[in-house]
């Protein structure tokens, strides 16, 4: 099901928005532009962003304004990128984090 | 090195009022704000706000966020968003990290910090479990981002945080199962409170929930009864079924620009904790560092715009744009203002706490 919240009794119907295609764990899905990635993941029904590193315990969002770090996920290849405050872009590949999450090698700058 | 007269740091209700003040005033200001939009946490209140007239009462807070940025618009105010204020060093210059890649140093005569407060949490087993949130994390889904976390949702708090979220979960279409309150009474408005008893959402006070379960995310939770030394009553637990734990439990001053600083702590229990000392000014044992809003002390949107204004005009003052008679004049209207805000069964002890803070000898 949705959870997306189409019509709201002060805010109004929600305005049309122009979309943009993301990948989520290798699914492409639909989001509105500009919209957080854990905004368009909540509306998708995705129960959990990201596992623990020891016990692969699952997490979601948690404060929801970027302070908490719970909702951190791999954001085209950058681990630890949190969703609630990055919004999406067309193409962006996002996937679940497991544990840490590795960065890039390497020990020089561009 | 970039230089500004007042830097205002955080573009919330607090910042903001405080950034209008000085810019009124005739200073130089520069307000800058970590996230891609202004307004803290002012957007998310669809609610109309307490107080007179002259509050803005019965305005709700998203409107009064709208005429904040106009305001802030009409008097050319420069505002850096995606803009993370990192630390203070030597007590006027400010590290900061555009755009998460260009690092800046900001020299100011005068900062305003204005950093807000973050939600506090309540642990009990599975409390980690997607779908367990700050109650403000669902007032964003719901109101900012327009999705719900869920669809049976047990509030945690009865406080105005508690009842006004819970009533707007309701607003947005979810199922709110009931209000848990650890306390032997409710701690919200009455009218606030009122809104979601007429829904017919059950209150259950000096109760508290037990745990959590669910595989993926929260399926389910056991509240228990607590006696009146607030200890779990075996034998009186039950089970909900919900998908969604709002915990609305009080919200902890950011205070860690402050303090690394240098500012002086002092502790202030009913405001959430600890904050940087501050006179009545809003000023803090640093003569260049000012303060606004939850930092000060955790209250309301209102109250943080009132600190704001005082913040303004008192920096702005003491880089001689305004004139002793005009400071006094509005500082003291703004001070009038507050003292209303503060004034009943819940604004007294909030009044004495603040009075506390700023009559607390320093050294």
């Amino acid at each position: 099901m949705s959870y997306r919240i189409v019509d709201h009794p002060v805010l109004g119907p929600l305005e049309e928005s122009e979309m943009v295609t993301i990948t989520v764990d290798g699914k492409k899905m639909q989001a509105r532009k500009g919209e957080m990635i854990a905004a368009v993941l909540l509306a998708s029904g995705t129960s959990y962003f990201r596992k623990t590193v020891k016990v692969h315990e699952p997490r979601g969002i948690y404060c929801g304004i970027g302070r908490c770090t719970d909702c951190t996920m791999i954001v085209n290849g950058i681990p630890n990128i949190r969703t609630c405050i990055t919004a999406v872009e067309d193409g962006m590949v996002i996937e679940t984090q497991i544990g840490y999450g590795e960065w890039k090698k390497g020990d020089t700058h561009a | 090195m970039h230089k500004c007269e007042v830097l205002v740091i955080g573009a919330g209700p607090a910042g903001l009022s405080a950034a209008l003040e000085a810019a009124r005033g005739g200073a130089k200001v520069l307000l800058v704000d970590e996230n891609s939009k202004p307004g803290g946490q002012l957007f998310k209140q669809i609610h109309k706000f307490f107080g007179s007239h002259e509050h803005r009462a019965g305005v709700r807070g998203i409107d009064i966020g709208t005429q904040l940025l106009k305001e802030a618009e009409e008097l050319h105010i420069e505002v850096w968003l995606d803009a993370e204020a990192v630390g203070i060093f030597n007590q006027t210059e400010v590290w900061i990290i555009r755009d998460k890649q260009t690092s800046v140093t900001v020299k100011a005569d005068r900062v305003i910090i204005a950093s807000g407060a973050i939600e506090n949490s309540v642990n009990f087993p599975g409390w980690t479990l997607p779908g367990v949130m700050g109650a403000g994390a669902a007032q964003t889904m719901i109101n900012l981002h327009r999705v719900l976390p869920g669809t049976k949702v047990l509030m945690i708090g009865s406080g105005n945080v508690g009842v006004i979220v819970s009533y707007q979960l309701l607003q947005a279409g979810a199922d709110v199962i009931g209000v848990v309150e650890a306390a032997p009474q409710l701690g919200g408005y009455g009218v606030h409170t009122a809104k979601v008893r007429r829904a017919k959402v059950p209150f259950y006070t000096r109760h508290t929930v037990k745990k959590a379960w669910g595989k993926d995310r929260v399926e389910g939770a056991t509240i228990v009864q607590l006696d009146d030394k607030w200890r779990p009553i075996s034998g009186t637990e039950f089970d909900v079924d919900v998908d969604t734990i709002c915990i609305a439990a009080g919200l902890t001053p950011l205070v860690e620009l402050a303090f690394a600083a240098g500012c002086e702590p002092i502790y202030t229990p009913l405001l959430g904790g600890m904050v940087p000392w501050h006179d009545e000014s809003m000023k803090t044992s640093i003569p260049s560092i000012y303060l606004a809003g939850d930092i000060s002390g955790v209250e309301e949107a209102s109250t943080a715009m009132e600190e704001g204004r005082m913040a303004g005009l008192s920096a702005a003052h003491s880089l001689g744009y305004i004139s002793d008679s005009d400071y006094h004049t509005h500082f003291e209207e703004a001070q009038r203002r507050l003292d209303v805000l503060r004034a009943g069964m819940f604004g007294q002890k909030r009044r004495d706490a603040k009075a506390a803070i700023i009559g607390h000898q320093r050294g």
